[in-house]
């Protein structure tokens, strides 16, 4: 059996690192791990390698941001190491939305980094999948894609984007060989939430929202909340009345 | 600001936390105004990883391998590594950890603050003696390496050493070859502390582990249930692991109480005799009984507890005991957690380290404020006579006195603390 393919763009994201593990737990991969920073790749390379150490991880540097360059980017990987298997999406950051509102920018930087590069690299790894008819790309959006919020709009849009590109693309794979997985972590105990964790909020274990998302990716399934009690709280909020919600500090 | 505990959950205070991340540089990270102490699991039961209204520096995020030699089992990581994340990935490869306690729940970067040992002192000695480098992160910017042969006194500070020396942000451990996951055990009931020594001293030579519980209400006589093993070569694959359980809510009192105590021992000591006798256990319930329930510590209500563990040198290791079980007794109070065990005959590494040739008693107590206290005082007494001292990973209010003839070494030791680094013991017991 050859050793099961995997690109994980975003690959130094705390939810990706937890992902990766578990995969390279299960079973000897070839893994590409793509990010924007070279040192913080090597650091995690070094780690799965003594983790499986019959796993063949590469790393590949790249500029989420560069629209233009994914296409590319992608054909490069592909041709090196074949279609993929899987694929997980996980870049992002979390924007500043005070600062947003009074710099411009920032929103776009924030819409591109979390919404239009995501669905640009799924649709370029979507399209080699099809070649092959099987794969599975799962996508990392957000219960704050559910519903515009004051406190993180911009985020919140980004990740709306993502959420509707990927159901769109399922619709598109519906009864094909390749998958398209959508994952809503709730807040999670990550790098990027460090300033709410200081401030006391509490957040869901990285590594539990880590083993959902490989083993609904495992299962095929289309949507993953994690941890799952966030499809009933976002169920509730998508549906408040508007009188209600704007009532409501969120 | 959040509020952080330590195990024996006897305070729950503001800290502010800084999550650290190897990435960042993380000599920027420890360096403030204000002094921090580093958090690992937290799993210490006392105050050697707390500093209340101060800073915290969570080790969670470091939690990488680094590099693994499979000629020599040298394993370098991170700080935060997880014991059980060594165990659960290397026994399978045919290596394994030296030295672990008893919960696999607790970082490199903790075992070695705490130089901890496990069940097999007398073979392997404590988690220090397996530690080939080690890399400090100071508060002044500087770095440190220290092992056995570089910078030995740097090294000798650092284990044990209650992570007052530095920020420990990576070390290499030398792993020991293991056939598999699998132990020889026998458990023998035991009836007096006479029979407990003579099964000690004579498993020594022929098993690698060697422990024993006793019933704290048996008094100075002292009954219990000694256990002891040796690795397998057994290599049957591992069995699926059972779903742990949870302690999912705090008692408002404490559930080890007088009323419960002593059916729960009773019916402890005799279940385990019925069960005496050889048989095959995998290393998890043998050297992790307790990490199949989470939380476990909540038992204890909201006052907590504390865990009391001295060691007093053999000559008077049964005398000592015996006294010490008769003080319990008379108090009341105690806890089914309680572990009965001999070192062996060989000195810690670390300046700071507990482990010294003798007999080791480790008793949980529920906080019930003066009567633990007064208690407290009677065992002091029994363990300053006998020149015995008490384990700092477990210490929540150890006097002056009793810490300073307990470990000789502390002025000695001072001199090679870090400046920007103070925890409420480092208070405490060393005055800043």
């Amino acid at each position: 059996m050859t050793a099961k393919r995997i690109v994980i763009v975003g690959a130094t994201s705390r939810l990706a690192e937890l992902c990766a593990r578990l995969w390279v737990a299960k079973q000897t991969v070839d893994l590409v791990l793509v990010g924007r920073n070279l040192s913080k790749l090597e650091v995690i390379a070094a780690d799965l390698r003594v983790r499986s150490p019959k796993s063949v991880v590469s790393i590949q540097v790249a500029d989420f941001t560069e629209l233009l360059a994914i296409q590319s980017f992608v054909d490069a990987i592909c041709h090196q190491h074949g279609s993929p298997d899987i694929v997980l999406i996980a870049h992002g950051s979390l924007p500043d939305q005070q600062a947003c509102q009074t710099d411009l920018e920032q929103v776009a930087e924030g819409l591109n980094i979390n919404g239009l590069s995501p669905v640009l690299f799924a649709e370029a790894f979507a399209n080699k999948m099809q070649n092959n008819s099987k794969g599975a790309i799962a996508i990392i959006g957000s219960v704050a894609g559910d519903r515009g919020r004051k406190s993180n709009y911009v985020y919140g849009a980004a990740k709306g984007l993502v959420t509707r590109y990927a159901q769109g693309m399922q619709h598109r794979f519906a009864g094909s060989g390749v998958s398209i997985v959508l994952v809503k972590p709730g807040p999670t105990d990550t790098p990027m939430t460090a300033e709410l964790k200081s401030s006391g909020a509490k957040l869901a274990s990285a590594d539990e929202v880590a083993g959902l998302i490989v083993e609904g990716i495992e299962q095929g399934k289309l949507l993953i909340y994690a941890p799952k009690k966030w499809a009933l709280i976002m169920m509730i909020i998508r549906h408040l009345p508007r009188f209600v919600f704007n009532k409501m500090n969120i | 600001m959040v509020t952080v505990t330590s195990w024996g959950r006897l305070s729950l205070e503001n800290h502010s936390l800084v999550a650290l991340d190897a990435s960042k540089g993380l000599v920027a990270q420890i360096q403030g105004a204000k002094p921090g102490i580093a958090f690992g699991m937290g799993r210490s039961y006392g105050d050697i990883c707390l500093n209340p209204g101060g800073i915290v520096w969570s080790t969670s995020g470091l939690d990488r391998f680094i590099a693994f030699d499979a000629q020599t089992g040298d394993l370098t990581c991170e700080a935060g590594v997880l014991l059980r994340d060594i165990q659960r990935l290397f026994i399978p490869q045919g290596w394994i950890l030296p030295v672990t306690p008893g919960t696999q729940m607790v970082t490199v970067g903790g075992a070695i603050a705490n130089d901890i040992h496990g069940k097999n002192h007398h073979r392997f000695g404590s988690f220090g003696d397996h530690v080939q480098i080690i890399e400090l992160a100071r508060t002044d910017g500087t770095f440190i390496s220290c092992g056995p042969s570089i910078e030995p006194q740097w090294f000798a500070a650092t284990v044990g050493g209650l992570g007052l020396t530095g920020l420990i942000t990576q070390a290499t451990i030398r792993l020991k070859p293991v056939a598999g996951p699998w132990l020889d055990t026998e458990t023998i009931p035991y009836q007096s502390l006479e029979e407990f020594f003579k099964l000690a001293d004579g498993s020594e030579a022929d098993w690698e582990h060697t422990v024993s519980w006793i019933d704290c209400l048996a008094g100075s006589n002292g009954r219990g249930i000694f256990m002891r093993a040796t690795p397998s070569l057994q290599t049957a694959k591992l069995p699926n692991r059972k779903k742990a359980l949870k302690m999912a809510l705090v008692p408002p009192v404490s559930l080890v109480n007088k009323l419960t105590l002593k059916p729960f021992n009773t019916l402890y000591f005799e279940l385990n005799r019925k069960r005496a006798g050889k048989r095959l256990v995998h290393y998890e319930p043998f050297f992790y009984p307790l990490d199949n329930i989470l939380e476990w510590n909540r038992m204890y209500g909201p006052k907590g507890f504390y865990q009391y563990q001295s060691v007093v040198p053999r000559e008077v290791g049964q005398d000592a005991t015996a006294e010490m079980l008769r003080a319990i007794k008379q108090s009341g109070t105690g806890s089914f957690l309680a572990v009965l065990k001999t070192f062996g005959q060989r000195e810690s590494v670390g300046m700071m380290s507990f482990p010294m040739p003798g007999v080791t008693l480790a008793l949980d107590f529920p906080n019930q404020d003066a009567v633990t206290e007064k208690l407290f005082a009677r065992l002091d007494a029994i363990v300053r006579e006998a020149r015995g001292r008490i384990y700092l990973a477990k210490d929540a209010r150890m006097p002056r006195d009793i810490f300073e003839a307990g470990y000789p070494l502390f002025e000695e030791f001072k001199a090679y603390r870090d400046p920007g680094i103070s925890s409420q013991m480092s208070r405490r017991l060393l005055g800043s």
